[in-house]
């Protein structure tokens, strides 16, 4: 299940504005607590870890259990210091990257 | 003298029963981390800093109808500079299956230590919020949340 990540944020700032930044992502993050039908523990299948970046230096970066709801949801602060690139990356268990990046112009 | 003396209540018999099916429904599996196993967790990464109260904010429901989407903001007080920012924000939850919820690593070019996010919960237990500074202080901060559905297992 390839998705692409939803991301809203603005994409003019002043110098030095903090920018709320929402993030929104399909994925089942299968818990692995859960059974089909016939009684069999569904494997786990989750995004582990996600970083934003911004210019290459790391914002800030979380460490995901099973316990994020489906479909993860997130909101937090980035600071708009000069014309860059934002990028935020999601980390699946299996390996694949889930990458959005964000030119945000300063005036 | 209590005429219900020597026997169980009605309710009492209603939360054993519930217990016991609960039990047949996850055989060999667990159904929650116990807070014991939250204070291991949160042992590890304070070690014999004491840890206080204050600095965090924490908004979560007080009653959750459907544990499988608990909104959770935190927010901790911080300068957020160069020599005075918030390093980590780590999230358990006693009740569920495994006591860990996220982390969250900020560095100097985060404005502010926060996020809002969206947790499940098994069932009714107490989120603790635990915040490391750069200095290495240790702030925690916790709230219980009553859950109607549970938000774990099928």
């Amino acid at each position: 299940m390839k998705s692409k990540p939803r991301v809203r944020m603005p994409a003019n700032a002043k110098a030095g504005e903090i920018i709320e930044v929402k993030t929104l992502i399909s994925h089942e993050m299968e818990s692995g607590q859960r059974k089909d039908a016939n009684g069999k523990i569904i494997p786990r299948h989750i995004l582990n870890r996600f970083t934003a970046t911004f210019n290459g230096n790391e914002i800030l970066s979380a460490e995901w259990h099973p316990a994020i709801s489906a479909n993860p949801y997130q909101a937090f602060s980035v600071r708009a210091t000069e014309t860059g690139v934002f990028v935020f990356s999601w980390f699946d268990d299996d390996g694949s990257v889930y990458r959005s990046e964000h030119t945000v112009t300063v005036s | 003298m209590d005429v219900r003396n020597g026997s169980k209540t009605r309710r009492e018999i209603l939360f054993a029963a519930a217990g016991l099916v609960a039990a047949a429904a996850l055989p060999g599996q667990r159904a929650s981390a116990t807070t014991s196993e939250v204070d291991d967790l949160i042992k590890a990464i304070a070690g014999d800093r004491t840890i206080a109260e204050g600095k965090i904010a924490v908004d979560l429901p007080s009653i959750a109808e459907n544990g499988l989407v608990v909104p959770l903001n935190f927010s901790v007080e911080s300068p957020m500079s160069a020599g005075d920012y918030v390093r980590s924000v780590h999230i358990f939850a006693d009740g569920n299956p495994n006591p860990q919820v996220a982390t969250y690593s900020f560095t100097p070019l985060s404005p502010k230590a926060a996020a809002q996010l969206r947790i499940r919960l098994a069932k009714t237990q107490t989120v603790t919020v635990l915040a490391v500074m750069s200095n290495g202080d240790v702030y925690s901060a916790g709230q219980e949340v009553k859950v109607t559905i549970g938000g774990c297992g099928g």
